[in-house]
């Protein structure tokens, strides 16, 4: 959950690895079996991959809608199917709804279902050492005349003496078949509770507040930037671009103490303010390295023939460029979205103080493990909550995720 | 409209001399192409006059005014791109007017201008469509009414037809023909292809290695090309060169050829028997019915083309050369072949320096 240090070098290495993946595919040399089987040792790794996100994925998602009882009682895997479950009823008190029929017989009568048993009933019993002796509709001989009848729709019969049809109710053991039932209680009370003093709501938008400027501030510096390292001609250009390739791989944790210790001298001390500048700060060289190498692309010709056209940098920066550049404007965006939105070392340093108003939900899951950790359907609806946002992201921009990434690798 | 003159123009890369002093003037409304390999500098020049490069050392002129430090937009030119460089997320009408929206024009204005460009190129239909949606002579139309609309001093084309096929390089051809001669404007036309200029332009200049080798009409070319460079790259097929020796015969100026052949030449002033020459002959100025002035060889093969037939004949020497005969002959002829040439298109050039010595 905290910042990966050096998050240009893997960027770099996976565009590497696609490259290759990319160019063995298509290079005509190499025999037609070898090929073959690259192509199945990466479907085979994109499926386990894929297997490997899905399934927690899926087991926080459906977790979230369960009960802690639910949680507890079976894995989020058997949520979606009707369960068999056995469970113990009561008939109602004998002494207040026996009703006397024939000669010193006395009948109770009613409908587990009134006792909140929704389920059809299976095989049931009355004695905890035979648990299923009996099939619905049967009558069980209870001995000296006493009998007891349960039909599938829940309701009972019990008939007997006066001795026998009195004290407490029969106690009854049912097979039932649960149907899968959800609630969303959890998101309830992790969003909506006023009493729950760890809710999620105020670290949710906590979380956009810092999110939402540090992805956009970086990225208008970026293109500027990168604009003027591809195509305008000023000394020092390859200097300066090999110097930001070099700032890729500085790790962020270098600059945590230095940086506060300035923010603190030059008094925007903890803040929203310093935690945008830091983020800006450390996303800036891969922002402008991989905008840079894709303006560098962009046809020459149209560069040129809009400065013959008349138009000057900044219009051709903003008329030409940046339309053309917005499949790497969007991908970069969702990276530094990403990387922002489950930052927790940088909210920790720059932003989190002791008042708690500023408080992150990285920062709010990592609290609620401590002090409720075995409450896990309030953990993982929390978790959710803070996956939502990335997942519609992801989802929603994928095709600029990978065209942005291959973009100047792959042409 | 403007008139252009180029003069002591030099381009160095570092310490690479591309451009070796250019002078060349051309006239207001006038058509001239710039012609050579690759690599001969014809793009950097043309890149110099657009003010996209650097100027080493010389002046250009545009109208009066020294352009030498004026951008691209000053300088008032319109260029046609090799690749048409078109603005691949603006709809055509949105390509047309974007150098006049620069320019501050009012937009009736520019919807007149765009109208009246759109409707001279027949680009009226796809005027709502990307780029990417038209063929690629649709393409180059739009390029070029994107430098009618803004009304510039000149046109520059820098290979504007190179991304075509034949057949729509054929007719495009036409109609830059058909455009020049409507608007008038003053353009320069680059290109690696000699039909493309001979056909499109008043004036032709033949560039080599950074050097104007000929300035001249098109035909000025083709007959009089003035040295080997010049004769070998006009024409089409290439003209026959064979070598040779300046002689006299019965005090008649003749070529002597290896073989013993001799052609009759007409020299421009005095040359001295002896002297190692190269001979030009052009493949559609040999003939069959000629008497006289003529060479005999044997046929290597023939290759029909339906109006000419190519006879590759051996005359003993190497290289083979071309004779083209128009019309239908026969296909299957074998055996010796007399072609006749009259004396005064026989192309004579001093071996050693490459200069034309016939008249």
């Amino acid at each position: 959950m905290t910042d990966t240090p050096d998050r240009g070098s893997f960027v770099i290495a996976a565009r590497q690895v696609i490259g290759g993946l990319f160019k063995g595919k298509t290079s005509e040399d190499g025999m037609a079996g070898e090929k073959a089987t690259l192509v199945w040792v990466t479907n085979l790794s994109v499926l386990a991959l894929v297997l490997l996100w899905i399934f927690p994925t899926l087991g926080l998602f459906v977790s979230s809608f369960r009960t802690g009882d639910q949680i507890t009682a079976s894995g989020w895997w058997s949520a979606m199917f009707p369960s068999e479950q056995t469970i113990q009823v009561r008939t109602a008190d004998p002494d207040e709804n026996r009703v006397e029929v024939d000669g010193g017989f006395y009948v109770v009568s009613g409908d587990f279902a009134d006792d909140g048993l929704t389920a059809s009933v299976g095989a049931w019993g009355v004695s905890s050492r035979d648990i299923g002796a009996y099939e619905p509709g049967q009558t069980a001989d209870l001995g000296d005349g006493q009998t007891f009848l349960v039909n599938e729709d829940g309701t009972y019969e019990w008939r007997g003496t006066d001795e026998q049809i009195s004290g407490r109710g029969q106690r009854v053991f049912v097979d039932a078949v649960v149907p899968p039932s959800f609630t969303l209680d959890n998101y309830n009370f992790v969003l909506f509770d006023p009493a729950n003093s760890q809710g999620m709501a105020r670290a949710f938008f906590n979380t956009l507040t810092v999110v939402i400027p540090a992805t956009i501030i970086p990225i208008l510096v970026a293109a500027f930037a990168a604009y003027a390292l591809a195509w305008m001609d000023f000394p020092g250009r390859a200097l300066l671009i090999a110097t930001i390739v070099g700032l890729l791989v500085v790790p962020l944790q270098l600059a945590l103490i230095p940086l506060l210790t300035l923010h603190n001298a030059i008094g925007i001390g903890k803040g929203y303010l310093g935690t945008w500048l830091a983020h800006t700060g450390f996303g800036l060289p891969l922002a402008i390295y991989l905008l840079r190498n894709y303006m560098v692309g962009l046809p020459r010709d149209i560069i040129e023939n809009a400065k013959v056209d008349g138009a000057t940098d900044f219009q051709i920066f903003t008329r030409i460029i940046l339309p053309l550049s917005f499949p790497a404007l969007a991908s970069f965006a969702i990276f530094q979205f990403l990387w922002t939105w489950n930052d927790l070392l940088v909210a920790l340093v720059f932003l989190i103080d002791s008042s708690g108003q500023t408080t992150v939900m990285t920062r709010q899951l990592v609290e609620m493990l401590g002090t409720r950790g075995g409450d896990w359907e309030v953990l993982a609806t929390s978790a959710f909550v803070s996956m939502a946002v990335p997942l519609v992201v992801f989802f929603a921009m994928q095709r600029y995720l990978v065209r942005g990434l291959l973009a100047g690798s792959v042409k | 409209m403007a008139s252009v003159s180029l003069n002591g123009i030099e381009k160095n890369y570092g310490a690479v001399n591309v451009i070796k002093g250019i002078d060349l003037a051309v006239e207001e409304g006038e058509f001239v192409a710039l012609v050579g390999p690759s690599g001969c500098g014809k793009s950097t020049l043309l890149r110099m006059i657009a003010g996209l490069e650097e100027i080493t050392a010389g002046e250009i002129e545009i109208g009066d005014r020294i352009v030498n430090d004026l951008t691209p937009r000053e300088r008032n030119i319109a260029m046609v791109f090799q690749s048409y460089a078109l603005y691949p997320h603006m709809s055509v009408a949105k390509n047309l007017s974007f150098n006049l929206e620069l320019s501050k024009v009012p937009k009736d204005e520019i919807a007149r201008r765009v109208d009246e460009a759109a409707r001279m190129l027949e680009l009226e239909e796809m005027l709502e469509r990307k780029p990417s949606q038209l063929s690629g002579g649709q393409r180059q139309r739009v390029a070029m009414g994107r430098a009618i609309v803004r009304n510039p001093s000149v046109f520059l084309f820098d290979e504007p037809l190179s991304n075509l096929d034949a057949k729509l390089r054929v007719q495009m051809r036409g109609e830059i023909k058909t455009l020049h001669k409507k608007v008038g404007t003053t353009s320069i036309y680059v290109t690696h292809d000699q039909i493309e200029a001979m056909t499109l332009a008043d004036r032709v200049v033949v560039l080599n290695g950074g050097v104007i080798q000929q300035v001249g009409t098109p035909m000025d070319l083709y007959m009089r090309p003035v040295n080997l460079f010049v004769a070998a790259f006009i024409g089409s097929p290439g003209m026959n060169m064979l070598d040779g020796e300046a002689a006299s015969r019965d005090g008649t100026p003749v070529v002597r050829l290896p073989g013993g052949a001799e052609l009759e030449w007409q020299p421009e002033g005095q040359v001295r028997e002896g002297l190692p020459v190269t001979v030009g002959l052009r493949p559609e100025h040999l003939t069959l019915e000629g008497t006289g002035n003529s060479l005999t060889g044997s046929i290597d093969y023939v290759e029909p083309t339906g109006g000419l037939t190519f006879y590759n004949l051996d005359l003993g020497q190497r290289p083979h050369i071309t004779v083209a005969i128009s019309g239908a002959t026969d296909m299957r002829r074998e055996g010796p072949m007399t072609v006749s040439i009259t004396p005064d298109l026989v192309h004579v050039f001093d071996r050693e320096s490459g200069q034309r010595i016939s008249v």
